[in-house]
């Protein structure tokens, strides 16, 4: 600049804003792209090719749909704001890592087209597209989206888990007994939240703070999300009171329960290690169309969802509630937004 | 659908077409929604709900254009409660055929009562039109109406549960979507048949208008 200044006028005068350059839609969407990264090679490094033909998959389906439905919408195609690219990992994230391929697509597809186009594409979607497309097949195979397999098997980097290659509409092969060839130590095909509801067994937190517990192939390492949420904060992309309010929500009703009763209920601590809090907490309840604007609305969206979440868990028919809370809450927002409009200084 | 045909038109086929598909009571009018999403998780269920609606539809419209002259203004809608007397009669006849298929309906029988097509029928076109012309249209609306339960219970049933009123249609290998068999794969079903029959009218408008423009230039041409 300086050196070319002679040509332009010495002084130059202007009023605020002197910020000349907020970050576009596709800058922000990137460095969440940038912040998904690890934690998608992490779940790579723990459940092995699947997990990553699963995201491939995933994301590829997210931009097919995009791509198809702009096209027959007449729009200009909205792929290179990056935005799709976050829904397919998200979505491949919130899976078990050895779901049927094609379900993923099929997830993908639906996330893509109904949470997210038919309400008129990127910033006016009402729910979260992943957790949109993740209901679906949530209701859709029951039995697929609950069938877990063990972390760090023996031959992962060289053999797809036997459910993940299921031919379209097919029913994906029994993955019981390959589960238990690969495991380490005895795998019992449950998850920690599920150890926790049906046998009132506790998985050590540690376990859950390094991630090497089954589950989604997102919803390990709590310590890696919350280094990925770190850098989205650092760089003035998300709100540090988001996922402190849920996980704040999720510690409150969880420290209520343990107080009432110490040996029904788990500890505070595993009940924001396990399962998927930590990522619904920085990525998905962080999206920026469905969550609320405003600096109360997004501390009371933050406190509605983890309430939600240990209510769904300890009390509901499913082990993991943090799907249904944030989609819940995301139908709240703009009640809650109403609700914690800021008074303009000077205001009656 | 009340000012399209005033009382003293002429009996046509399109009389009767009109509640097949230009005012479908589903695709287009969206009456009768409840037992549309209720009901239609198999063919079966969505043939025997259309068959009933139909019976109910016709007769009641029937006596209510036999009885217009008869029935003053003011109190016409509570005397539209004729609807009730046929919908015991069928409930009646669906126990005595088929208790498997009443268990399945469930409330939905008697809740043809309230059913907005019938009741809708019954003041927008059989208060004002003769017995005719009522039975016809109240036919071709209650066809219609069970053409769109039928296209929603199949593609529930076919993907729900990979079988077509009961037969296999798939392979014993295909894993049934379950959603499509519960509550939201009716909303989900019936989102994509309006997406699907808006589209086709939308497409058949902007034809209909490009059509016109031609007609217009060539006219232009030939008068100049």
């Amino acid at each position: 600049m300086a050196k070319h200044q002679h040509a332009h006028p010495v002084v130059d005068l202007r009023t605020s804003p002197y910020i000349r350059r907020a970050p576009s839609v596709p800058q922000i969407m990137r460095n969440v792209v940038y912040a998904l990264l690890p934690v998608c090679a992490f779940s790579v490094y723990l459940f092995g090719i699947s997990a990553l033909a699963l995201m491939i998959v995933t994301t590829l389906a997210c931009l097919l749909s995009e791509q198809f439905f702009c096209r027959m919408a007449g729009k200009k195609s909205t792929l290179p704001d990056f935005s799709a690219v976050i829904t397919g990992l998200l979505l491949a994230l919130t899976l078990p890592p050895g779901f049927p391929l094609w379900m993923g697509a099929l997830a993908g597809i639906i996330g893509i087209s109904m949470g997210k186009l038919l309400f008129g594409g990127i910033g006016y979607n009402v729910f979260n597209p992943a957790l949109v497309g993740r209901a679906f097949v949530q209701a859709a195979f029951p039995v697929a989206i609950s069938t877990w397999t063990p972390t760090l098997a023996a031959n992962r980097f060289s053999e797809f888990i036997p459910s993940t290659l299921a031919l379209p509409f097919m029913t994906p092969a029994p993955t019981a007994e390959w589960s238990q060839t690969v495991a380490i130590d005895g795998f019992t095909g449950a998850t920690p939240l599920a150890l926790m509801k049906f046998e009132g067994v506790m998985v050590r937190t540690s376990d859950l703070f390094f991630g090497t517990t089954a589950g989604s192939a997102g919803e390990t390492s709590a310590l890696l999300i919350l280094l990925c949420g770190a850098y989205l904060v650092a760089r003035n992309m998300m709100d540090w009171r988001l996922p402190a309010a849920v996980i704040a929500g999720t510690a409150i009703c969880a420290e209520c329960f343990y107080l009432l009763d110490p040996d029904t209920y788990p500890t505070p601590l595993f009940m924001i290690f396990s399962g998927g809090l930590m990522l619904g907490a920085v990525f998905m309840a962080s999206d920026m169309v469905a969550s609320p604007v405003t600096p109360w609305g997004i501390v009371l969206y933050g406190l509605l969802i983890g309430l939600l979440t240990v209510l769904i868990r300890l009390f509901g028919g499913l082990t993991e509630g943090v799907m249904y809370a944030i989609l819940f809450a995301n139908a709240a927002s703009p009640l809650l937004e109403s609700f914690t409009q800021p008074k303009v200084f000077g205001d009656q | 659908m009340a000012e399209s045909t005033p009382s003293d038109t002429p009996l046509t086929l399109e009389v009767f077409t009109a509640g097949l598909w230009r005012e479908n009571p589903v695709f287009v009018m969206m009456l009768g929604l409840c037992p549309t999403l209720a009901v239609t998780n198999s063919v079966i269920n969505s043939l025997a709900m259309g068959a009933a609606s139909i019976f109910v539809l016709v007769c009641s419209n029937a006596l209510v254009s036999v009885l217009r002259k008869l029935i003053p203004k003011q109190i016409r809608i509570t005397a539209y409660i004729i609807i009730a007397t046929f919908v015991t009669m069928v409930d009646y006849i669906i126990q005595a055929i088929s208790l498997d298929l009443y268990n399945a309906l469930g409330a939905f029988i008697q809740l043809i009562v309230v059913n907005c097509l019938i009741l809708g029928r019954a003041e927008a076109y059989a208060s004002r039109n003769s017995l005719g012309k009522t039975v016809v249209s109240a036919l071709g609306m209650g066809l219609g109406f069970t053409f769109a339960l039928v296209c929603l219970g199949g593609v529930r049933e076919l993907l729900g549960a990979s079988t077509l009123l009961g037969f296999q249609v798939f392979s014993s290998n295909y894993e049934p979507w379950v959603v499509m068999l519960l509550p939201p794969g009716g909303f989900i079903v019936l989102g994509c048949w309006l997406l699907l029959f808006n589209w086709l009218k939308q497409r058949k408008t902007t034809k209909m208008i490009a059509a016109e423009e031609a007609m217009d230039t060539t006219r232009q041409i030939e008068t100049s």
